[in-house]
């Protein structure tokens, strides 16, 4: 017994000095971010009646009262989402057919050299750790403000993290048959289309529609610096305190985002149900 | 051969009708990306202008240089406030999210309409972007970095909710069971039942998002939520590349410090865990 409760109480220390550490860690940030309880506690109701506030129209009604006032630029916003989804969907499909080829210079198991496979490990973690918004806005210095921007720098950022992903699904093939391709004298191009591809395509696939959904989403926010999609309208309108203009477009992006959600679910579990038969 | 050709022809058609399905969605998929390229504005030569502008813009980003001492402090105290910024968003949002997942968690909440309502509301929550609730939290609290940390703590919330409460009802049930059976209530049950199971891989979560988090705490800041993210998007815009260039380079030696510092923390955990049960 006196065992056991020595155990507990050195157990009760760990935990102790744990949440301790932590709580001093809190503490340091909350100096180092400016964070008031007072202010907090001061503004706090601002926070429900601004939500509110977005969901009243300017003569005070409320937004379902009169969805036509709601959503007076339909048009307008429909074309903007239209305008993001299509970055998304170029945004992924030119990054993953990138991330498709690198990936195969990037696995350990069949990369041509270690220089190769190190130098493109190296570009995909460049590629994926500086912020898609950062290489936004360095792309609209180069290419002006607009889409295009945009969907290059989900490109870049598509390819960083998708890389990594197709890399590692190629490092758990199975060799054989890419041992027999080249077996029989085949290029190394020739072995990976034959030997590797078929194992990995339902894969990358799977990866790449996943890659999409988070796509969907970071290129709603492109707008914010200036490249393309619906996120201009959304800032303009915070910006600016249209209120029910702010919740029109949220709403109108959360169902985007659902659908295009539940859509790729669809396919996912299709694709994987086709792989099940075979 | 003619011999194999003539035994085995569905081996040597070029385009048997099973791959029909396959042509007919590549080319839709294809075109569907020619048409997006297209409304994009890739095939109006503002892409090879642009891309000739990337590349003098890469050259003038070389040497990385912070323009003088003063710079660099700033930008050394901003990304202090940075990682503050994500370890106080990342730690409250981990307490606050524990209460919610265990009200969403199948095995603990057995209302439906509680369930549901905690679920609907963390889809909700993780649904809008962190720069949107960067935004919202600026028009409650004001400018700096507390909106960006209460940003990141609403941001994930959603995303803690969710896997708190996937990782509770994938908990061992017995556990459970055996504390009821010694008279222990529900609240017993669960503070003694499950947490104790699921507390490492709620740990390791949250530490696995602090990494993410520091990653998105460098571009709230582009909205004027605090840390470096500021003087990252003034840099850009102002053109000055090479102090661009150095503050990227604090981020990125930033974010590997900090993957490594969190990846062997969560090592020591997992371990320490296989080691107390083995």
């Amino acid at each position: 017994m006196a065992a056991y409760d020595a155990s507990v109480r050195s157990r009760r220390w760990h935990t102790l000095l744990m949440v301790a550490c932590v709580a001093a860690a809190m503490l340091l940030a909350s100096i180092s971010a400016e964070v008031s309880p007072v202010r907090f506690l001061e503004n706090i109701h601002r926070f429900p009646s601004y939500i509110i506030r977005l969901f009243h129209l300017e003569n005070g009604q409320p937004v379902w009262t009169d969805f036509g006032e709601w959503f007076w630029g339909l048009g307008r916003w429909l074309r903007q989402l239209w305008e993001t989804l299509l970055m998304a969907y170029v945004g992924t499909l030119l990054g993953a057919a990138a991330a498709a080829c690198l990936a195969f210079l990037g696995a350990a198991n069949v990369a041509p050299s270690r220089w190769v496979r190190v130098t493109v490990r190296r570009f995909c973690e460049l590629c994926r750790t500086v912020p898609e918004l950062v290489f936004a806005l360095l792309f609209v210095i180069a290419f002006g403000l607009g889409p295009m921007a945009g969907v290059l720098a989900v490109v870049i950022h598509t390819l960083g993290a998708l890389g990594k992903l197709f890399a590692e699904v190629v490092e758990n093939i199975d060799m054989k048959p890419v041992e027999g391709v080249s077996s029989t004298g085949a290029a190394w191009h020739v072995a990976m289309r034959f030997g590797a591809l078929p194992q990995v395509m339902s894969n990358f696939v799977s990866y790449a529609l996943l890659r999409f959904e988070i796509n969907v989403r970071g290129a709603a926010v492109m707008g914010f610096v200036g490249a393309g999609g619906i996120g201009q309208d959304l800032i303009e309108a915070i910006r600016k305190f249209y209120y029910s203009d702010v919740s029109a477009i949220l709403v109108m992006i959360l169902l985007t985002v659902a659908v295009i959600d539940s859509l790729t679910s669809l396919l996912r579990h299709r694709l994987i149900g086709l792989e099940g038969k075979n | 051969m003619d011999a194999v050709r003539d035994r085995y022809p569905e081996h040597f058609r070029r385009f048997g009708p099973q791959r029909l399905p396959m042509i007919v969605v590549a080319s839709a998929m294809l075109a569907l990306l020619l048409y997006g390229m297209e409304v994009l504005g890739f095939f109006d030569g503002k892409l090879l202008s642009g891309m000739g502008r990337l590349v003098e813009i890469a050259g003038l980003m070389m040497p990385p240089d912070p323009g003088s001492w003063a710079h660099a402090r700033a930008y050394g105290m901003a990304l202090i406030e940075t990682v503050a910024i994500a370890l106080l968003g990342t730690l409250s949002a981990a307490i606050l999210a524990l209460p919610v997942g265990l009200l969403a968690a199948r095995n603990v909440t057995a209302q439906r309409i509680v369930r549901f309502l905690a679920r609907r509301s963390l889809d909700t929550i993780r649904s809008v972007d962190i720069l949107i609730w960067a935004l919202i939290w600026i028009n409650v609290v004001g400018l700096g970095p507390f909106a960006g940390a209460l940003a990141i703590m609403t941001s994930d919330i959603g995303s803690f909710g969710k896997l708190y409460s996937e990782a509770i009802e994938a908990a061992d049930r017995k556990p459970v069971e055996g504390i009821t059976s010694t008279g222990g209530g529900h609240f017993m049950g669960i503070r003694f039942g499950i947490l104790p199971e699921v507390f490492p891989v709620l740990v390791s979560q949250v530490l696995y998002y602090f990494e993410s988090n520091t990653r998105s705490a460098t571009i709230i800041g582009i909205v004027g939520a605090g840390g470096i993210g500021l003087h990252l998007a003034e840099a850009i815009r102002t053109l000055e590349l090479q102090q661009t260039s150095f503050i990227i380079l604090m981020i990125l030696v930033t974010v590997a410090a900090i993957d490594l510092v969190s990846s062997q923390l969560r090592f020591a955990m997992i371990g320490r865990r296989a080691g107390a049960t083995a």
